[in-house]
């Protein structure tokens, strides 16, 4: 199978995106199947609330610019997100047909009208009248983008600081090429700036403009950073040549210059959320012989999507349940060569309801390699969000679930930094949401008489 | 295996299936083809003086991304010489002695014209004459088709000349495109037809381009109104058919013509008073095999019925026909939402709710699941629940037993009259 699906000889063509869009005949057919439903669930299902019987039926009158604009005026990044929604799981699987035919492929509807759109190069909002009021936007992901793009609409002059070289956070560097190729992330960047918002790159916080420069300069402040890289798995051989960072792993695939030197390598890859997924998906298809997936649970306690799951198996990926890495082998001259592993059990559950895995003594293995690719998760920007003196629970900043002001009412936070500990969502929909969120609260401060 | 076999006016044919006059009987070639699928008759491409065509001839409606809803012509009638058609069905009957070929026969409103073409026909075999009073682009402007068919006094006038000489029976063809059809049914009827068929197309401009702002079709930028029919017509074509049927002076049997699809359509119309049914669009959108579909469908119908032929299922519907004033008005119906069948959708909702009663609410049970409620007493009965819904049995509409008798409209007014003229008395 994995033979079949990748080319060893032209790596390129592994990061086409997988998933054809639809033509005009498939399109305006499934646009035509939706019942057009009144209080359509699949609007509650999405995270940013999508009119989608409207957009729907907007493709099947032919008014894709009007798709279009009912897309993405309630979601920022909606081209992004649909390629990248898990819409089985939202929109999809709220849909009505489920319970009489099938569901409406509305990611793939979604996809038509805002490719159209890029394909036409269309503009589709304008910046409101100016309030005269600045807002510093920390982070070029899809929370940060969101946020501008609402702000820029509503007449704040927004600065968006993105430490990476382009905007556009994960959708740009952290999601397969062959999921979501750059170019779809770029015409939503630049759909913001044309909203007037200057995106400030290769400029990170704390490093090239300082905090009190930002409190200084602005009247108001969004935290949408997002998070940092994998955290050391705290085993011996991780400085080794061949031992990488997930996230920088899929970002080094992201730019279309593809490096050769995984061909007819063998890769692990440690973790099993959709992160690690994109290390195996992205490892096969740079021409690995073979990759693995450890985990030290099992299939059931994995955080990756089931369709993610599912794509690993059909590239060919392998999944080692219950195995934890020990230590990384290396040869003399530094070179990764394999890894110790040790099986496991599962224990007790623990406090997230997730039983613990404990090592089976004596069952340590070694498993020869040429690369370790670890995704284990994301570090918080931990000396960031306390710079700016921001209460936080383990690098979670903490908000006001529904305005998303921080502990300091001119300081407001969305995406990835409020993730975790019970708090929100990971999803790229979810962020949109909050940047959203995140500019209405801001214009209600100061919009409510009494606030200058 | 039930008895397709139909007499119509003494044309017989093996099954009621024939094909209308247009495009598809054009030639023998055609037509043989057709028998061969198993159509049991053929009403040959309207002959008449050979005409000139133009390019660019046809244009169909699509609904919701369904092809051909309707369909529209502008082409005209025979152009092929008549000694060529008549060479052709000559040679078709003798392949084909037991299917039915009728000529449908256009000439100008003179009675030595009809008399000669009737005459040139019949001599090469023909079952049967079908006279096109019905065609409404192109020879109407010519004072021929629809021109004579709106024109009762022309519709007579011209029926009795081809009796004059016609030995074989005689349909004539009625145009929709008047106020009431059954002025011109029963003025074929007076001229001596031995059966009508209806309906021929109807006056359609199809669309205009949005780009070009030229008509659909169009001709080097210009059109013209063409002839409307297929499935969109079919509720059009059945109220004219049932109208002729229930009518006290037309007293000929029916060809059934307008939106026929399948066996379905064909059956609707037979129980609404057809004889047999010509069919043309939905062979120019699937050819000619979909006659295989027809002929089995019926049949299995017919047999699961438990009717031995088709012929006694003619008009039994038509005394189910009648005016709104004879319509019970005592008679309730109400929607009943199913929801273990229903999705959710709340389609019914909001159509009741903005433009019918506003007699369905929208709720949630203890355990937060919507579903939907009808408030019986304000429901009037309407069915558009039922129509949007998308779902089969999600929506039934249940009639509510009434204590009141029976009451039409023209009952009741007989009552109030009565009262009226009794008023005197009761006053004293």
């Amino acid at each position: 199978m994995a033979i079949q699906r990748i080319s060893l000889t032209n790596l390129e063509k592994n990061f086409q995106e997988v998933e054809p869009g639809l033509t005009n005949q498939e399109a305006i057919d499934e646009a035509n199947r939706c019942l057009y439903c009144y209080d359509a669930p699949c609007i509650k299902a999405c995270p940013t609330g999508i009119n989608i019987p409207a957009f729907i039926k907007k493709i099947a009158s032919g008014n894709l610019l009007g798709s279009a604009k009912t897309i993405m005026s309630a979601n920022p990044v909606g081209a992004s997100c649909a390629r990248v929604c898990p819409t089985e799981e939202l929109c999809e699987g709220a849909c009505v047909l489920n319970h009489s035919t099938k569901p409406i492929m509305i990611g793939n509807l979604q996809r038509y009208a805002t490719d159209w759109a890029i394909h036409n190069n269309q503009t589709l909002f304008e910046k409101g009248e100016s309030n005269g009021k600045k807002i510093a936007i920390i982070g070029a992901g899809p929370a940060g983008l969101s946020a501008a793009r609402e702000l820029a609409r509503l007449g704040y002059k927004v600065t968006v600081f993105e430490a990476a070289n382009k905007a556009g956070g994960l959708n740009t560097y952290g999601i397969v090429s062959f999921r979501l190729p750059q170019r779809i992330s770029f015409w939503e960047v630049e759909q913001v700036e044309k909203l007037n918002v200057t995106i400030r790159t290769n400029t990170m916080v704390g490093r090239d403009i300082t905090v009190e420069e930002l409190m200084e300069g602005f009247d108001r402040i969004v935290l949408a950073a997002g998070m940092g890289h994998v955290p050391e798995l705290g085993i011996s051989g991780e400085e080794l040549d061949g031992v990488y960072d997930a996230i920088e792993f899929v970002k080094a695939t992201k730019d279309g210059k593809l490096s050769n030197e995984f061909v007819g390598k063998r890769v692990i890859v440690i973790g099993a959320g959709n992160t690690a997924i994109d290390g195996a998906t992205c490892s096969i298809r740079l021409g690995a012989e073979n990759v693995k997936i450890l985990y030290r649970r099992t299939v059931d306690e994995m955080t990756a999507y089931d369709f993610e799951y599912e794509f690993a198996k059909q590239d060919g990926v392998e999944f080692r349940w219950l195995t934890a890495p020990q230590r990384i082998l290396g040869s003399e001259n530094g070179k990764v060569t394999g890894i110790e592993c040790i099986k496991m059990k599962l224990g007790e559950p623990e406090a997230d309801g997730r039983r613990s895995p404990l090592a089976v003594v004596g069952s340590e293995h070694v498993i020869p390699v040429d690369a370790v690719v670890k995704a284990i998760g994301q570090t918080r920007h931990l000396s960031l969000i306390e710079r700016f003196g921001l209460e936080h629970d383990g690098g979670v900043v903490k908000v006001d679930p529904f305005t998303l002001e921080t502990s300091n009412p001119n300081i407001f936070a969305c995406g990835d930094v409020i993730f975790g500990k019970g708090q929100g969502e990971a999803m790229v929909v979810t962020a949109a949401q909050q940047g959203k969120d995140v500019a209405y609260a801001i214009h209600k401060q100061f919009t409510t008489v009494g606030n200058t | 295996m039930a008895d397709l076999r139909i007499n119509l006016a003494g044309i017989k044919s093996p099954n009621p299936f024939w094909l209308a006059s247009a495009p598809p009987t054009n030639s023998g070639y055609q037509v043989q083809r057709a028998f061969e699928a198993g159509w049991g008759g053929a009403v040959w491409k309207t002959l008449g003086d050979p005409i000139l065509n133009t390019s660019s001839r046809f244009a169909a409606i699509s609904f919701n991304g369904q092809r051909v809803a309707g369909f529209n012509n502008i082409e005209l009638i025979t152009d092929r010489p008549l000694d060529v058609n008549l060479k052709e069905i000559y040679e078709t009957k003798k392949k084909f002695p037991n299917h039915a070929i009728v000529a449908s026969l256009m000439v100008e409103p003179k009675q030595e014209k009809w008399h000669e073409i009737v005459k040139r026909v019949e001599d090469v075999g023909v079952d049967g004459l079908e006279l096109n009073f019905g065609c409404p682009h192109g020879m109407a402007e010519r004072g021929m088709g629809s021109a004579s068919g709106q024109v009762p006094a022309l519709v007579e006038k011209q029926t009795l000349w081809v009796k004059e000489v016609a030995k074989t029976p005689v349909i004539v063809k009625l145009t929709p495109n008047i106020t009431d059809i059954t002025a011109t049914a029963e003025a074929a009827c007076n001229g001596g037809a031995d059966a009508i068929s209806m309906i021929n197309t109807i006056n359609s401009l199809m669309g205009v381009d949005l780009d070009t702002w030229n008509t659909i079709p169009h001709v080097a930028g210009k059109g013209a109104h063409g002839g409307y029919c297929g499935p969109a017509v079919k509720p059009i074509a059945l109220n004219m058919v049932a109208e002729c049927a229930r009518h006290s002076q037309i007293n000929v049997p029916i060809s059934g013509i307008g939106g026929i699809s399948n066996w379905r359509d064909a059956v609707e119309f037979m129980l609404m008073g057809a004889t047999g049914v010509q069919i043309c669009t939905a062979a120019m959108h699937h050819g000619f095999r979909i006659v295989e579909d027809m002929i089995e469908g019926l049949n299995h119908y017919l047999d699961g019925k438990g009717i031995a032929a088709v012929s006694d299922i003619i008009g039994k519907s038509v005394p189910k026909y009648s005016d709104w004033g004879n319509l019970d008005l005592n008679y309730n119906i109400v929607a009943k939402i199913n929801t273990d069948v229903c999705i959710n959708c709340n389609k019914c909702y909001i159509a009741c709710e903005d433009t019918s009663h506003q007699c369905i609410e929208m709720l949630s049970d203890a355990s937060g699941k919507n579903y939907l409620r009808v408030w019986e007493e304000d429901c009037v009965g309407c069915n558009l629940c039922a129509i949007v819904c998308p779902v089969d049995g999600a929506i039934e509409m249940i009639e509510v037993p009434n204590e009141m008798p029976p009451m039409t409209w023209n009952e009741r007014q007989a009552v109030i009259n009565a009262v009226i003229t009794s008023k005197v008395d009761t006053t004293k």
